[in-house]
C-alpha cells in the first residue's frame, strides 16, 4: 500500500467500513464492491438511505453499477485519466477545501527548481535515466530540501552529492509560498501537469462521455467541503495494473483537495481481500517488509549492522522518529535472551533481500531452477499466478512442493491435469516434481485473528475439528520449525544461527500439541522481556532491549494478561456515537479514523458540528472526542516547532500537522520520496494496449516491471490480432482460486461453469451466440470458455473515431472441483507495477472468436 | 435497524450458550407463537449476492440440483423447486447500442435483482388443494408440508399460483421453503433474512412489515423511484383473485412478469364454485339434449 503510505503516511483505509454510513459521497471505483465486499456495501446502502450520491466507474456494469445512482463506464486501465481528470475539475473550478488544504498538505511547498514535468518531457519526469531505466529523485524533492519517505519498501535513488547538499526536515520548516503564486508551488505545479486531462481528453482516452464524466465531478465537489464529506473506496481492481499505485494516488489526492480525509464518511477505504489481507501486509508475507512496516535489511543498501540500518532508515520527523524502539523490540521477540546489545540485538541473523523476491520473480526462479522447493499454503497459484502456463512450467521444474488446503488443488495436480499434460508439452512421468499435499483446517477449524479491510483485528474461536488429519497453518508452521531447530540444533555453521537462535516456544494444547494462537498474539502485543508484562500501548515500546514486540502497530491489543481486545463485540448502542471502539480492536491504538486530528480545523475546532469527530478541549489541555486521538493527545492546536533547537520526531510537527508519520506532517499532493514512478499520477496506457496514449510519446509506465520476454511476450500497442480490451475479476460466488466454493455443491451450483462476458455488439460482429464457445488469445496462451453476451458491457468509443470493445472473464475456474472452466491466467502476462511488483490482469488485449480449442488430439472442432 | 440494546449482553466474540430470543438482536422481532410472520423482500436494495440461496440451502440440507450454465444473466438458479427454496432472478434491463439507458433511478436500477421465495400465502392454495393434511399452518401463520404424511399426490403443485411447490424426484413428496420453522421455534431469525447483507430481505411480524414496506414506498418516490411499489401487501397487486395478502410479499420497481411473478394470481378453489356450476349446468344441458334428441328420435321411428 505505498500510496496510501507516501500521501497520508500509512499504507491502510482511512475510514472504518460502517463509517460509509456517515458519508454524503461514495464513489467506487477500481472495486465491484457489491459483489467482493458485501457486508461493507451495507453502509453505502446506508448512506444512499440518508441521501448520499453513489457513483460506480467501472468498465463492466455490475452488481455495484445496479445500486448507483451514476454508473460512469471507462476502458480498463484508464483510471488516472479519469481521476486527473477530476483534480483538473477540483483546481480549475476552484473547488478545493482551501482552509483543510492550504494548512494539511502540502500545495503551498515549493519544490525544486530542477524539477521537469511530463507536459515538458512527454510523458517522463526530470531525473529519468534511459540506462537503469529508473528515475533519480533529486528533482522531485522540496526546494533546497530532502524528504524522507514515510514507506518501509522504498528504495530512494537519489545522486550521491545530493544528501550532503540538502538540508534535513529537522532544520526548519518546508519552504512555502502560501500565495500560491510561486511558479514550482505544489498548487501551480499540478494545475500545468492536469491542464490538459480536460472533460473531453477524459472522453477520448477513457470512452466515458464528458457528460457523465462531469455528472460525477459535480457529484463529489458538491457533496464536499465544511458541512459535507464522502468517500472513495477502491480493490485489487486498482492495484493490479502497472499503474496501480499511482491510481491509488490519485484518489489519495483528491480526498486531500477535497478536505475529506480523516473526517467522519471521508476518507479512502481500501477494500483488502478475504480473510486476513490487511493482516498479511501488517505482518507481512511480502519479502521486502518487517512486521509493522518496518524495512527489510536489504544487502544493496546501507544496512550493513543495525546502527547503519537504523541511521540510514529513521527518519529525522515525524513517528517514525521512533523506528529504533520497533525494531529492538521485534529482534528481541525474534531472538530473545541470544539478542544483546552487544550483538547488535541479532540483527546479522535477519535474511538480506538481494533483489525483487515477489511472487512474479519467483517463478521464473523456479522454471530457471533457482528455486528448488516450494510451500504453497492456502495459495493456488496455477489460478491465480500471471501467466499461468509459465508458473505451471515453474511447478515443473521443482524438487518438491508443499501443497496446503482444504482440497486438492489445480497447484497440486497440475502435474497430472495442467495445460503442460493438456497441450501436449510434457508428460506426467517426465515432471519430477514431489508434490505433498496436506489438508489444511478452515477458519471455524481453528483460533485465530482476522485483520480486515479497516484495520480491525477481531477473533474467531475454533468451532469443530477440521476432518481427518486436517491442522491449521500455525500448528504447521509451528511444528515445521521446530524440526527445524532439531534438525539445526548441533550445526556449527553461521548461516544456521538465525535458526538456532529464533524464540519458538509457545504453550501447546491437546493430543495433537496445537500451539495457542493467543500465545501468538500475546507476543505480537508485546511484552517488557524480564518480568513478562504485557505492554499497555505503543509508548511503552523501548529501544534498549527491555522490551519485546512482535508487531509495534498491534500493540495495544493485549494489553493484559487476561484482555485480549480482539474479542470484545461491543458495539455502540443507539444513541453512541457510532464508532464502536468496543468493538474488536484496531491498529494503531484502536483509532478507527486515521489522521482524525484533521476532522477539526486548525484552531482545533471541529469544521461543523455535523461532521465533529475529535476536537481540542483548552480547558483540559487534551484532543478528546468520539473516536482514539490519532494525534499527541495534549499537543495544543497552536504549538510551532522551536527550530533552533533541530527538534527531531514528533518535536518537529506543529499542532495542526494531521499526518503524523509524514515527515512534514502534512498530506503530500505531490510526493517527494517514496515512489519510483513519479511524485504526480501521470496516465499511461497500460503495457499492453488496444490503443497508443494519446497525452505522451510515451506509452506506458516507463519504470513498470517486465521480468521476461521468452514465453512472456507483450503485444504492441494496437496490434490487430488483440484489437479488444481484456480484463479479469472476480464474482461473489467464488473465493479467489476457487478451491472452497468450487468444491462445494451449493456454492459451486451459483456460477458452475467459467466464461467470458462479451458486449453484445461485438458478439454480433463476430458471430457469437450466448453460452457458445469461443476462444480467447494473447501472446501467452489461448484458452476455451462459455460466451455470456450481455449489454452490460458496451463499446467505447475514443478519440480518433476508434471503437474499442471490452471483453471480460473471472479468473476463479480450473479443472478441480464441481464448477470448472479453464484459466483467465494463461492469457496474462508476468509485468508488474515497479512499487509493488503486482501484476497487470485487469487491463490487456485479446483476441476472440467463436469456436474451441483443439485439445485433446484435436476431439473438439467448431462447435 | 440499530444495535439491540440486549445485544451487549452477548460482547464476546463467542457467546458460551445459546442467545435466547436471538431474532430480537438480528432484526428485532420477538419469536412468538399466535402471530403472523413473514418477508417483506425489498428488491431496491438487493444486490444479488445470493448468499440468501446458501444460507437457504446450508441450514435445510438441500442439495445442490442445478450445475449447468443457464445464460440467463448471472441467474444459474433457474427457478425454486424441491431443493430451492430462495431463488435470486436477474433481469438485464440496459438496453443495446445508443439505446442504453442513461438514467439511473435511486437504488437498484437497470439490472433488477430479486430474491423469490414461497409467498406464505394467507389462504394458501396448496394448502386448501391438500387433501391429505400434509400442509398446515403453523402456530407462526407460516404454511409448511410435513413429508411424512404427504402422500405425493402433486394436487398442491398446480393450485400454487406462483410455481413454488414441487415433488421431488427423490422421494416423491412435495418440498418448499418452511420459513424455517424449526428456527423460529427456536427464536432464530430464518436463515436468508439473517445473512442478508443489505437487508433486502427483512423478517418480521406481517403487519409490522407492511407498515414498513408501505413507509419505504413512500420514502422511495420521495426520492424519485417513482416505479416502486408493493406486490403481496393487501390490496396490491399479487393479493388478488381471492388471496387476501402474501406473507412474503415484495416491493418491485417493474411489472410482475418482469420478476416472473404472475400479475394477477387466483386461488384455485375461488373457481371451484363456477366450475362446478359451470360443470353441473354443463352436465344439465347435455342431459337435456340427449333427453331430446333421444325423444326426437323415438318419434322419428
Amino acid at each position: 500500500m505505498p500510496s496510501l503510505g507516501t500521501t497520508y503516511g500509512r499504507g491502510a483505509a482511512t475510514l472504518a467500513q460502517w463509517d460509509l454510513a456517515n458519508s454524503d459521497f461514495v464513489l467506487v471505483m477500481g472495486s465491484n464492491m457489491a459483489e467482493n465486499h458485501p457486508i461493507a456495501f451495507r453502509f453505502v446502502m446506508r448512506a444512499k438511505e440518508k441521501g448520499a450520491t453513489i457513483v460506480h466507474a467501472d468498465p463492466r456494469f455490475t452488481r455495484t453499477s445496479a445500486l448507483a445512482d451514476i454508473h460512469a463506464p471507462l476502458r480498463a486501465g484508464t483510471d488516472i485519466a479519469f481521476l486527473g481528470g477530476i483534480i483538473r475539475h477540483i483546481l480549475e473550478n476552484d473547488l478545493w477545501f482551501k482552509d483543510y488544504v492550504l494548512n494539511y498538505t502540502n500545495i503551498a511547498t515549493i519544490i525544486s527548481s530542477d524539477y521537469q514535468d511530463p507536459e515538458q518531457l512527454d510523458g517522463l519526469f526530470s531525473g529519468w535515466d534511459e540506462e537503469k531505466k529508473s528515475y533519480t529523485v533529486d528533482s522531485w524533492q522540496y526546494k533546497d530540501m530532502k524528504v524522507p519517505s514515510s514507506l518501509a519498501e522504498h528504495e530512494p535513488s537519489t545522486s550521491d552529492s545530493f544528501d550532503e547538499a540538502a538540508k534535513s526536515t529537522s532544520d526548519g520548516p518546508p519552504p512555502e509560498d502560501r500565495t500560491l503564486r510561486h511558479p514550482n508551488c505544489v498548487y501551480q505545479i499540478m494545475r500545468r501537469h492536469y491542464a490538459r486531462y480536460t472533460p473531453e481528453m477524459v472522453e477520448r482516452v477513457t470512452g466515458c462521455p464528458a457528460g457523465t464524466f462531469l455528472k460525477v465531478c459535480e457529484a463529489i465537489t458538491r457533496n464536499s467541503g465544511r458541512e459535507r464529506t464522502g468517500a472513495i473506496c477502491y480493490a485489487v481492481g486498482w492495484t493490479h495494473h502497472s499503474t496501480g499505485v499511482q491510481m491509488i494516488r490519485g484518489a489519495g489526492i483528491i480526498q486531500a483537495l477535497l478536505g475529506n480525509v480523516g473526517r467522519p464518511g471521508g476518507g479512502v477505504l481500501a477494500l483488502r481481500g478475504h480473510t486476513s489481507i490487511q493482516g498479511s501486509t501488517d505482518i507481512p508475507t511480502l519479502y521486502d517488509m518487517l512486521p509493522g512496516y518496518l524495512q527489510q535489511p536489504n544487502a544493496n543498501q546501507k544496512h550493513a549492522d543495525l546502527q547503519e540500518f537504523l541511521e540510514t532508515e529513521q527518519t529525522p520527523t515525524g513517528w517514525w522518529h521512533n523506528l529504533p524502539k520497533y525494531m529492538v523490540s521485534l529482534l528481541r521477540a525474534w531472538y530473545g535472551d541470544n539478542a544483546t546489545a552487544e550483538n547488535g540485538w541479532g540483527y546479522r541473523w535477519l535474511p538480506k533481500i538481494v533483489g525483487d523476491h515477489s511472487q512474479l520473480p519467483m517463478t521464473l526462479a523456479m522454471r530457471d531452477g533457482v528455486i528448488k522447493g516450494m510451500f504453497f499454503l492456502g495459495q493456488n497459484p496455477v489460478i491465480g499466478g500471471s501467466n499461468s502456463k509459465q508458473v505451471q512450467a515453474g511447478l515443473a521444474k521443482l524438487d518438491w512442493m508443499v501443497v496446503r488446503d482444504c482440497a486438492e488443488t489445480e497447484t497440486a495436480s497440475f502435474w497430472k491435469e495442467g495445460h503442460l499434460v493438456r497441450d501436449g508439452d510434457m508428460r506426467p512421468e517426465d515432471i519430477g516434481t514431489e508434490v505433498f499435499l496436506m489438508p489444511a483446517s478452515l477458519a471455524g477449524e481453528k483460533d485465530g485473528t482476522f485483520t480486515n479491510t479497516h484495520r480491525l483485528l477481531q477473533w474467531h474461536d475454533k468451532v469443530v475439528d477440521g476432518p481427518g488429519d486436517s491442522q491449521s497453518e500455525l500448528w504447521f508452521i509451528y511444528h515445521l520449525g521446530r524440526r527445524l531447530k532439531a534438525l539445526y540444533a548441533d550445526s556449527d555453521l553461521e548461516r544456521d544461527q538465525p535458526i538456532q537462535n529464533l524464540t519458538w516456544d509457545y504453550p501447546e494444547r491437546g493430543p495433537d500439541r496445537d500451539p495457542s494462537a493467543e500465545a501468538v498474539l500475546k507476543e505480537i502485543n508485546g511484552y517488557t522481556w524480564l518480568d513478562r508484562r504485557q505492554l499497555s500501548g505503543i509508548p511503552d515500546i523501548k529501544d534498549d532491549g527491555s522490551t519485546a514486540c512482535g508487531c509495534w502497530i498491534y500493540c495495544g491489543v493485549f494489553p493484559t494478561h487476561n484482555d485480549n481486545k480482539s474479542r470484545s463485540r461491543r458495539a455502540d448502542g443507539p444513541d453512541g456515537p457510532g464508532t464502536h471502539l468496543g468493538w474488536g480492536f484496531a491498529w494503531p491504538d484502536n483509532r478507527r479514523t486515521l489522521a482524525n486530528r484533521a476532522s477539526a480545523d486548525p484552531e482545533g475546532k471541529p469544521w461543523s458540528e455535523r461532521k465533529r469527530l475529535i476536537w481540542w478541549d483548552a480547558e483540559k489541555e487534551t484532543w478528546t472526542g468520539d473516536d482514539q486521538v490519532d494525534f499527541v493527545k495534549d499537543k495544543p492546536p497552536g504549538f510551532k516547532p522551536d527550530w533552533s533547537k533541530h527538534p527531531t520526531g514528533m518535536d518537529a510537527l506543529g499542532g495542526d500537522a494531521p499526518f503524523i508519520l509524514i515527515a512534514d506532517g502534512k498530506a503530500a499532493l505531490f510526493s517527494s520520496s517514496g515512489l519510483k514512478d513519479g511524485p504526480l499520477p501521470t496516465h499511461y496506457e497500460p503495457l499492453e494496449s488496444p490503443v497508443h496514449n494519446q497525452l505522451y510519446k510515451q506509452e506506458a509506465n516507463p519504470v513498470a516491471k517486465h521480468w521476461e520476454k521468452r514465453d512472456n511476450e507483450l503485444a504492441e500497442p494496437g496490434d490487430p490480432r488483440f484489437p479488444h480490451s481484456f480484463t479479469t475479476y472476480r464474482l461473489t460466488e467464488h473465493h479467489s482460486g476457487g478451491t472452497p466454493t468450487r468444491s462445494v455443491p451449493v456454492t459451486a451450483e451459483l456460477q458452475p461453469e467459467g466464461f467470458a462476458e462479451i458486449p453484445t455488439e461485438l458478439a454480433r460482429e463476430l458471430g457469437i451466440g450466448n453460452t457458445d464457445w469461443v476462444v480467447i488469445s494473447t501472446l501467452r496462451g489461448e484458452i476455451e470458455t462459455r460466451a455470456l453476451v450481455t449489454d452490460r458491457l458496451q463499446p467505447f468509443h475514443l478519440g480518433g473515431g476508434k471503437t474499442v470493445h471490452q471483453v471480460g472473464m473471472p479468473w476463479h475456474f480450473g479443472w478441480k472441483g464441481y464448477a470448472t472452466g479453464d484459466i483467465a491466467n494463461v492469457l496474462t502476462a508476468v509485468v508488474g507495477d515497479p512499487n509493488t511488483s503486482m501484476h497487470e490482469n485487469k487491463a490487456l488485449v485479446c483476441g476472440l472468436r467463436r469456436g474451441r480449442l483443439a485439445r485433446d488430439g484435436g476431439r473438439h472442432g467448431e462447435s | 435497524m440499530g444495535v439491540h440494546p440486549r445485544a451487549l449482553d452477548y460482547a464476546e466474540s463467542f457467546p458460551n450458550r445459546v442467545i435466547p430470543d436471538e431474532a430480537e438482536l438480528t432484526c428485532g422481532t420477538r419469536i412468538e407463537p399466535g402471530k403472523s410472520y413473514g418477508f417483506f423482500t425489498d428488491t431496491t436494495l438487493c444486490i444479488g449476492c445470493k448468499a440468501c440461496e446458501v444460507a437457504c440451502k446450508e441450514w435445510n440440507s438441500l442439495p445442490a440440483d442445478n450445475l449447468g450454465l443457464t445464460g440467463h444473466s448471472y441467474d444459474n438458479t433457474g427457478d425454486l423447486g424441491a431443493n430451492t427454496w430462495r431463488h435470486v432472478a436477474f433481469i438485464e434491463k440496459i438496453g443495446a447500442g445508443d439505446d442504453r439507458v442513461q438514467e439511473m433511478a435511486p437504488f437498484q436500477s437497470n439490472w433488477l435483482m430479486m430474491s423469490d421465495v414461497c409467498k406464505h400465502c394467507a389462504n394458501a392454495p396448496c394448502l386448501e388443494a391438500c387433501p391429505t393434511g400434509s400442509i398446515f399452518r403453523t402456530e407462526f401463520d407460516t404454511v409448511v408440508v410435513q413429508q411424512d404424511i404427504c402422500n405425493g399426490c402433486g394436487y398442491c403443485v398446480p393450485a400454487c399460483p406462483f410455481g413454488v411447490v414441487e415433488l421431488s424426484p427423490a422421494d416423491g413428496k412435495a418440498h418448499k421453503c418452511t420459513l424455517c420453522y424449526d428456527r423460529l421455534k427456536g427464536g432464530l431469525e430464518p436463515a436468508c433474512s439473517k445473512s442478508c447483507p443489505t437487508d433486502s430481505i427483512q423478517f418480521g411480524e406481517v403487519n409490522e412489515l407492511f407498515d414498513r414496506a408501505r413507509g419505504r414506498v413512500e420514502s422511495l418516490h420521495g426520492k424519485g423511484a417513482t416505479d416502486a411499489y408493493l406486490y403481496g401487501a393487501p390490496d396490491t397487486p399479487g393479493a388478488t383473485g381471492g388471496l387476501k395478502h402474501l406473507n412474503a410479499f415484495f416491493l418491485l420497481t417493474d411489472r410482475p412478469e418482469v420478476y416472473n411473478l404472475p400479475p394477477e394470481p387466483t386461488r384455485a378453489s375461488a373457481r371451484v364454485r363456477p366450475s362446478l356450476l359451470t360443470g353441473l349446468a354443463t352436465m344439465a344441458g347435455l342431459t337435456l339434449a340427449a333427453a331430446a334428441l333421444m325423444s326426437a328420435g323415438r318419434d322419428r321411428r
